[in-house]
C-alpha cells in the first residue's frame, strides 16, 4: 500500500496502543500517589495562606477541597481506616476559602469529633471549626445545633456546654423552635436515650448530606436496639421476680402477657434470649454503635455506613 | 515514460459549515509532459493553476484521479528527490541566513550542501529558484516564477530556464504572462475555471497566418491607394503599420515607392499566442480530451 | 531518519533565535533572585521558599514557552507558506511533525537546565551547602520536563489543525484541568450514571499533570518513590506518543491551501 496509507495505519495502531498504556499507567500512578496530594495539605501551616494564593478563585478551590475532604473520609471509611488525620485540616482549608459552606461545618461536627473508627477523634478541633463557622454565619441556627451536638458526644460528655450551645441558638432569629426543646431536654434529661434520639433525628433533619444522614440513621437504629433490649431485660427481671425462674424462651414471656410475639430487631431478626436471662442480637455487626445486646467479649468492627 | 502525467486528476473542496457547497477547483485533468520539455501552464487568476501544482506536489490531496512523475506515483516520497518546486510568492524562514536556509533545504533533499556551494546564492528571489534546483532535480515545477520581478530579474529567470532546458530537464511552469510562455515553451496548455481548455505546440499555434503580410514604414498618414487593398492600418507617432493580404504585397510596395515613403520592414504575419489564449478562455467549456 | 533530525535542529534554531525566549528566561532568572530575597524575610524557611518559588517558576515559564512556541509550529509554517518548499522534498509528513516535536522539547530541556542551574545557585546561596535531600529536586525537575513533553505534544496536536489563538487556549485549558486531574477522577468516582461515564472518560483523557507536580513534597525534603518515577515516565511517554500520533493522523490528511 502507498506510503501514506502505511503511515495512517501505523499511526492509528500506535495511537490506540499508547492510549491503552497511558490509561493503565495512570491507574498505577494513582495507586502509588494515594493521598500524596492530600498530604500536601499538612504543609500549609495556615489556611489563610491558601486563601491568598488562590487569586480570588476561592469558591472553586473551596469546592475542590470539599470534594477532597468527602472523598478522603469516604474512601478511608470503606477501607476500615483507624485514623483520619487529614480530615480536620481539609475542612479548615475548605472553610477558610468559603466560610459560608455550612455542610463543611456539619461534616466536621459529625466526623471530626467522634473517636475513631467513627471519626477523627479531635473534638477540640471540631469545636474550633464550628465556632469559626458561627463567627462567619451568626444567623445560622444550625451551627449552634452542631456545636451542642459535639459537646454532647464528647468523652466525657459536656452536657452543660451542650445545653448552653443550644440556648445560644434559640436566640437567633428564625431559629427552629425545636432548638428550644433540645435546650430544655439537655438541661434536665441529658443522659437519657430519648435525648440522644432527638439529637440524632435533628442531625438527620438539618442536613442534606448523604454521609451525615446515613450516620444519623445508623445511630438511631442503635438507639432503638438499646431501648428494646433495656425493655426486654426489664421484662425478664420482672418475670424472674414473679415466677422465681428465668424464662426459657420468649414464648414464656408471651404466655405471661408481657409480649405479643417474638420481639425482632430493626432488621426483622428475632432477639435472642440467653440462658442467663440476657438478651442478645443475632447479628450484632448489623448495628454499629449499639451498647447493649452484644455477646461477651464482642469487639465491634468498624461502622459501615450503608 | 512521461516526465509528468495526470490521469483524471481532480479536486473538489467541500465548503461551508455543513460542507454542503462543493467548490470544484479542478475538473478531471488529463495531461502528459515529455521529458526535456518546457511546458507552460496558462490561465487567468483563480483558474486552477496553483491547485494543479499543489496536487502534483502532494500539498493538497486529490478527490479523484492520480498523477505520476517520472513514472512513479506522487504518493511515493522518494520521487521528490528528483523534483524541485518554487511556490508562488515564496516566503522563507526569517531566522535563518540565506546560506543556512539553502543548506537546510539541501539536507532535506538528501544532498550534502558542500557539493553545491556554487549554486548557493545571496538574494531572496534567487533563493527561491536556487532551492528548487540545487539538488539537480530532473523535473522542475515553477508557480508564477516571474511574479514580482523587475525586468532584470525576469531576464535572469528566463536565462535560467533556458539553461535548465539545455541541461535536458523538464520544466513545468504556470504563468499568466503570455510573452514569457511564447518565448520559452515547447508546448502550452490553457486552463480556465478548473478546466483544461486547450493544449498545443507553441510553434504550431503561432504559425504564419497563411496569406498575410505586415508592412511598417515612416509616414504620417495612410496613402490614398491603401484602402482598396483590404489593409488594416495603425498609426503610432511617425510609424504606420499595415496588415494586408499577400497578394496585394506588390501593389502596396508600388504605392509606397510612388509616395517616396521609407519602408522599415515587411514580414509575414504570425498569429499570437494571445489570440489562441483568449479564444480558449472565452469559448464555452468543452472537454479537451487526452493531450498529446 | 536524518530528515527528522534536520527538522528538529532547525526547530531548535528557530526557538533559540526567537527573542521571546530570552525575555522569558530573563524573567525567570529574576524570579529566582526574588525567591532569595523573600526567603530572607521569612527566616528559617529560606530553603523552602527558594525551592517552591524556583521550581514553580521553572514549571510555569516552561509552560508558557511551550505554548507560545508550540502553537505556531505548524500553523505559522502553513500561513507563511514556508511549508511548501519543505514538503515538496522527500520529507514525509510524519517526519515533519516528529521533527518539530523533538525540536521543541529539546528547546525546553535546554531551557530547563539553564533555569535549574539558577535555582541550584540560589539554593547554594541560602543553604551554603548541598544536602542529600537535594537530589529529590532533580527528580522534581525531571517530572517538570515530563510535563513539558506532554504539553509539547498537545500544542503540536492542536497546531496541526487549528489557529494559533485557539491552540493556545486549548493547550492552556488542558494544563489547568490536568493539574486537577486527580480531583476530576475523584469527582467521577462520586457521581452516577451518565455523568459518571462522561466524567471518568474525561478524567482519564486529560493529561495527568497533578501527579507530575511534586514541588511541595520536594520542598519539604520528602523522598519520591522509584515506582512513581517509573510509572510517571511511562505515562508521559505513552501520552505524548498518543498526542503525536493524533497530530500525524490529522496532518497526513490536511490540505495545504
Amino acid at each position: 500500500m502507498s506510503g501514506s496509507r502505511k503511515v495512517t495505519v501505523a499511526a492509528s495502531i500506535l495511537l490506540l496502543l499508547s492510549l491503552a498504556s497511558s490509561v493503565l499507567l495512570l491507574r498505577r500512578v494513582d495507586q502509588v500517589r494515594s493521598h500524596a496530594t492530600l498530604e500536601e495539605v499538612l504543609y500549609f501551616s495556615s489556611p489563610k495562606w491558601i486563601k491568598r494564593m488562590s487569586l480570588g478563585y476561592d469558591g472553586l478551590l473551596a469546592d475542590i477541597y470539599w470534594t477532597r475532604a468527602v472523598q478522603y473520609f469516604g474512601s478511608r471509611h470503606v477501607a476500615h481506616a483507624t485514623d483520619y488525620k487529614l480530615l480536620a485540616p481539609l475542612l479548615e482549608i475548605t472553610t477558610a476559602l468559603d466560610p459560608k459552606l455550612i455542610v463543611a461545618y456539619q461534616f466536621g461536627a459529625n466526623f471530626v469529633a467522634p473517636k475513631p473508627p467513627e471519626g477523627a477523634g479531635m473534638p477540640d478541633k471540631a469545636v474550633a471549626l464550628v465556632e469559626y463557622g458561627i463567627r462567619n454565619n451568626p444567623d445560622n441556627w444550625k451551627l449552634y445545633y452542631e456545636l451542642g451536638f459535639i459537646y454532647y458526644y464528647m468523652d466525657p460528655p459536656e452536657h452543660a456546654k451542650a445545653a448552653e450551645a443550644f440556648d445560644r441558638g434559640t436566640k437567633v432569629p428564625n431559629a427552629h423552635p425545636f432548638l428550644r426543646v433540645l435546650a430544655a431536654q439537655m438541661a434536665q434529661h441529658a443522659g437519657e436515650i430519648q435525648t440522644a434520639r432527638m439529637l440524632w433525628q435533628a442531625a438527620y433533619a438539618t442536613t442534606q448530606d448523604d454521609l451525615i444522614r446515613k450516620n444519623a440513621v445508623t445511630h438511631l437504629r442503635a438507639l432503638k436496639v438499646d431501648e428494646d433490649i433495656t425493655g426486654l431485660e426489664k421484662m425478664v427481671a420482672t418475670y424472674q421476680e414473679q415466677t422465681g425462674m428465668l424464662p426459657a424462651s420468649f414464648n414464656a414471656l408471651v404466655g405471661a402477657g408481657m409480649l405479643l410475639g417474638v420481639p425482632v430487631d430493626p432488621n426483622g431478626k428475632p432477639y435472642q434470649l440467653m440462658f442467663d436471662g440476657s438478651i442478645e442480637l443475632r447479628t450484632p455487626e448489623d448495628f454499629p454503635f449499639v451498647e447493649k445486646g452484644l455477646p461477651p467479649g464482642y469487639k465491634p468492627g468498624p461502622p459501615k455506613l450503608h | 515514460m512521461f516526465a509528468i502525467e495526470t490521469i483524471n486528476l481532480e479536486k473538489t473542496y467541500a465548503v461551508g459549515f455543513w460542507r454542503k457547497k462543493p467548490r470544484v477547483a479542478l475538473r478531471p485533468l488529463n495531461l502528459a509532459v515529455e521529458e526535456g520539455e518546457v511546458f507552460g501552464f496558462l490561465g487567468p487568476n483563480g483558474a486552477g493553476k496553483t491547485t494543479t501544482l499543489k496536487l502534483l506536489m502532494g500539498l493538497v490531496l486529490p478527490t479523484g484521479g492520480t498523477a505520476r512523475i517520472l513514472g512513479k506515483s506522487i504518493n511515493e516520497a522518494e520521487v521528490k528527490a528528483q523534483i524541485g518546486f518554487l511556490p508562488e510568492q515564496p516566503y522563507f524562514y526569517d531566522y535563518l541566513t540565506a546560506k543556512e536556509l539553502l543548506e537546510y533545504y539541501a539536507r532535506l533533499s538528501g544532498v550534502e550542501p558542500k557539493e553545491r556551494t556554487g549554486k548557493i546564492d545571496a538574494m531572496l528571489q534567487r533563493v527561491g529558484l536556487a532551492q528548487a534546483i540545487l539538488h539537480d532535480p530532473k523535473v522542475v515545477f515553477l508557480d508564477e516564477p516571474m511574479s514580482g520581478l523587475d525586468p532584470t530579474g525576469r531576464r535572469e529567470v528566463r536565462d535560467l530556464m533556458e539553461e535548465l532546458k539545455q541541461q535536458g530537464k523538464t520544466v513545468f511552469f504556470s504563468t499568466h504572462i503570455l510573452s514569457d510562455a511564447e518565448a520559452l515553451c515547447d508546448r502550452v496548455a490553457v486552463i480556465h475555471r478548473g478546466e483544461l481548455r486547450g493544449i498545443g505546440r507553441v510553434a504550431e499555434l503561432t504559425a504564419s497566418v497563411a496569406g498575410k503580410v505586415e508592412m511598417i514604414w515612416n509616414g504620417n498618414a495612410v496613402p490614398a491607394g491603401f484602402s482598396g487593398l483590404g489593409a488594416e492600418c495603425h498609426i503610432s507617432g511617425d510609424t504606420i503599420r499595415a496588415a494586408l493580404p499577400e497578394a496585394q504585397q506588390e501593389a502596396a510596395l508600388e504605392i509606397l515607392r510612388r509616395e517616396r515613403l521609407r519602408l522599415i520592414s515587411l514580414t509575414p504575419v504570425r498569429s499570437s499566442l494571445e489570440e489562441y489564449y483568449l479564444q480558449k478562455v472565452n469559448s464555452a467549456a468543452k472537454p479537451a480530451g487526452v493531450a498529446q | 531518519m536524518s530528515r527528522v533530525v534536520h527538522i528538529a535542529s532547525n526547530t531548535f534554531r528557530e526557538a533559540v533565535r526567537d527573542r521571546v525566549l530570552y525575555n522569558l528566561v530573563a524573567f525567570a532568572v529574576l524570579l529566582s533572585g526574588a525567591a532569595i530575597l523573600v526567603g530572607q524575610i521569612s527566616i528559617d524557611i529560606e530553603r523552602l521558599v527558594v525551592v517552591n518559588l524556583g521550581l514553580t517558576a521553572v514549571s510555569l515559564f516552561g509552560v508558557v514557552i511551550a505554548i507560545f512556541i508550540g502553537i505556531g509550529l505548524v500553523s505559522k509554517e502553513i500561513e507563511k507558506r514556508t511549508l511548501y518548499t519543505v514538503l515538496s522534498r522527500p520529507v514525509r509528513r510524519w517526519e515533519f511533525i516528529v521533527g518539530k516535536f523533538f525540536g521543541l522539547t529539546g528547546t525546553l530541556v535546554v531551557n530547563t537546565v539553564c533555569m535549574a542551574i539558577g535555582v541550584f545557585a540560589a539554593l547554594l546561596y541560602v543553604s551554603h551547602k548541598f544536602q542529600a535531600s537535594d537530589r529529590w529536586i532533580l527528580v522534581a525537575l525531571y517530572f517538570i520536563v515530563l510535563q513539558f513533553l506532554i504539553l509539547c505534544s498537545l500544542t503540536l496536536l492542536f497546531s496541526s489543525f487549528s489557529s494559533p489563538l485557539l491552540s493556545a487556549v486549548f493547550a492552556f485549558s488542558l494544563f489547568v484541568i490536568g493539574s486537577f486531574a486527580e480531583d476530576l477522577r475523584g469527582f467521577a468516582g462520586m457521581s452516577h450514571g451518565l455523568t459518571q461515564g462522561l466524567a471518568t472518560g474525561a478524567a482519564y483523557l486529560v493529561p495527568n499533570f497533578s501527579a507530575l507536580n511534586v514541588i511541595g513534597q520536594v520542598a519539604h525534603e520528602q523522598a519520591i518513590s522509584g515506582r512513581l518515577i517509573a510509572y510517571n515516565t511511562g505515562y508521559a511517554l505513552a501520552y505524548s506518543a498518543m498526542a503525536i500520533c493524533g497530530a500525524v493522523l490529522i496532518f497526513e490528511r490536511r490540505n495545504l491551501k
